[in-house]
């Protein structure tokens, strides 16, 4: 089980509260995450990364354990606090703009 | 008794308002969806409760939104605005080509007939249409693929596709406006597409009245009356009595013939409102005075309307999509401003009040007139 933050706005749009949580078959990388968090809440399709490039939204961030994975591969493996489910990986809408 | 139901686009959300056939007190739902940008929200003819928005932000895209209860609860629908085949290049504000990249829908515009048939104009400009409700979203290419394509270069809101109208007496017959590359009209249902511009003339291009590049604001059409066309382009007030074919204008007595919206009154073909602004880079009314223009003559001879309005120290604008009129006799009309105000007419423009006086920036005005 990985645990996954979102910022309030996509929270909001996916109608939950808190963190939420998804299964990862396999290798346990943003990428799969990413599907996985697609799959669950649809909803989310094309709000944290482009729907026909697939590519982060330049105002959308990605850390976990103090890291900034933003421009990580990724098919990279996560760290094992995240793959183990000590540590969300955090999906954050960037400082920028009003 | 009817009611009208007036739809609010602002910078941060979307905003509801309701009142009886009177239009004297009005109900206000919202903010739906807030802290996002609603550039666009319309509900359909065919079913007035049926309503559809375009939700976006700089953060995390397009999301579409669909009603069924006219505003009350809202789902999120289809989202995927994809070009159909290799999307090529527009031209870049230097001149050099630029991939075609979808940002956002700036206009939705639900089909005359069917409540789940929508077309939504995009950044950049594109045509796109579903035909279930929201789901799903296909290009339609063949505007695109007009032959100009590579030679649209987009104003300073970015390329966008921000006016569609449907031809109530012809199917087949739909008007577009593109900033800043002018109108187009297909006549076989959006298969193939003519530049409609003759008789434009913009000083900002090099040909002034070249077969694309003028940047239309807005195009306006009485239902009674579709070949008949109005249009604030960026400066000048246009008018086409041969749907597009031809342009002359009309701007006549207008302090200055910039501007954003254009409407016609429900009632009178010939009555059409605009809302003068007092340069492309004074995104202001005149004198700090907001006034509304009336022409009951299809264009040339305008009058202010100005009671209740603020005549001083007033320094908003009005964009686009925000003005509207209901279909109730005498015919409403509503604006709202950068602001946040929305103003109000239940009397044709003769008096103006404000229904709202602190939303966010207004983007988008609709009103729905409702049986009841």
């Amino acid at each position: 089980m990985i645990r996954v933050a979102l910022p309030a706005h996509l929270r909001n749009l996916a109608s939950v509260d808190g963190e939420v949580v998804v299964d990862v078959a396999g290798s346990v990388t943003q990428r799969t995450v990413l599907d996985a968090l697609e799959a669950r809440y649809p909803v989310l399709s094309g709000t944290i990364r482009d729907h026909v490039t697939l590519k982060r939204r330049p105002f959308v961030r990605f850390f976990a354990c103090g890291q900034d994975l933003s421009h990580e591969p990724l098919d990279a493996l996560l760290p094992e606090d995240v793959v183990g489910g000590k540590e969300p990986y955090l999906i954050v809408g960037a400082m920028a703009g009003g | 008794m009817s009611r009208v139901r007036v739809l609010v686009g602002t910078r941060k959300g979307a905003f509801v308002l309701e009142s009886d056939g009177k239009r004297q007190k009005w109900d206000v739902s919202g903010p739906h969806f807030g802290g996002w940008e609603v550039y666009h929200l319309k509900g359909s003819p065919a079913d007035p409760n049926r309503l559809y928005a375009s939700q976006s932000s700089g953060w995390f895209g397009q999301i579409i939104q669909r009603s069924n209860d006219g505003g009350k609860t809202w789902e999120a629908v289809g989202n995927t605005f994809a070009y159909d085949g290799v999307p090529g290049t527009h031209q870049w504000y230097d001149g050099t080509p630029h991939p075609w990249e979808f940002k956002r829908v700036w206009h939705l515009e639900p089909s005359l007939t069917d409540p789940d048939t929508v077309y939504a104009g995009v950044e950049d400009a594109a045509l796109f249409r579903t035909t279930d409700g929201g789901q799903n979203w296909s290009e339609m290419p063949g505007l695109r693929g007009h032959g100009s394509g590579p030679r649209w270069q987009p104003g300073a809101g970015g390329l966008c596709l921000h006016t569609l109208l449907l031809d109530p007496s012809n199917a087949k017959r739909m008007f577009i406006a593109i900033s800043a590359a002018g109108a187009f009209r297909t006549d076989d249902g959006g298969t193939t597409w003519l530049p409609i511009n003759r008789g434009l003339k913009s000083e900002g291009i090099p040909n002034e009245e070249a077969e694309v590049g003028h940047c239309v604001h807005r195009i306006a059409m009485h239902r009674s009356r579709p070949s008949v066309l109005f249009m604030q382009k960026h400066w000048d007030v246009m008018r086409s009595d041969n749907a597009g074919d031809s342009w002359t204008e009309v701007s006549g007595n207008l302090p200055t013939d910039f501007g954003f919206p254009i409407d016609v009154h429900a009632h009178e073909p010939d009555t059409i409102y605009v809302v003068p602004i007092k340069s492309d880079s004074e995104h202001y009314p005149p004198d700090g005075r907001l006034r509304v223009y009336r022409s009951r003559t299809g264009g040339n001879e305008w009058e202010a309307l100005t009671n209740g309005l603020p005549q001083s120290n007033c320094y908003v604008n009005v964009l686009r999509d925000a003005m509207s009129v209901d279909s109730l006799d005498k015919c409403g009309i509503y604006f709202g401003t950068s602001g946040g105000q929305v103003y109000g007419s239940a009397d044709a423009g003769d008096t103006w009040s404000a229904i709202v006086r602190d939303l966010p920036p207004v983007v988008s005005v609709e009103a729905q007139t409702l049986d009841r």
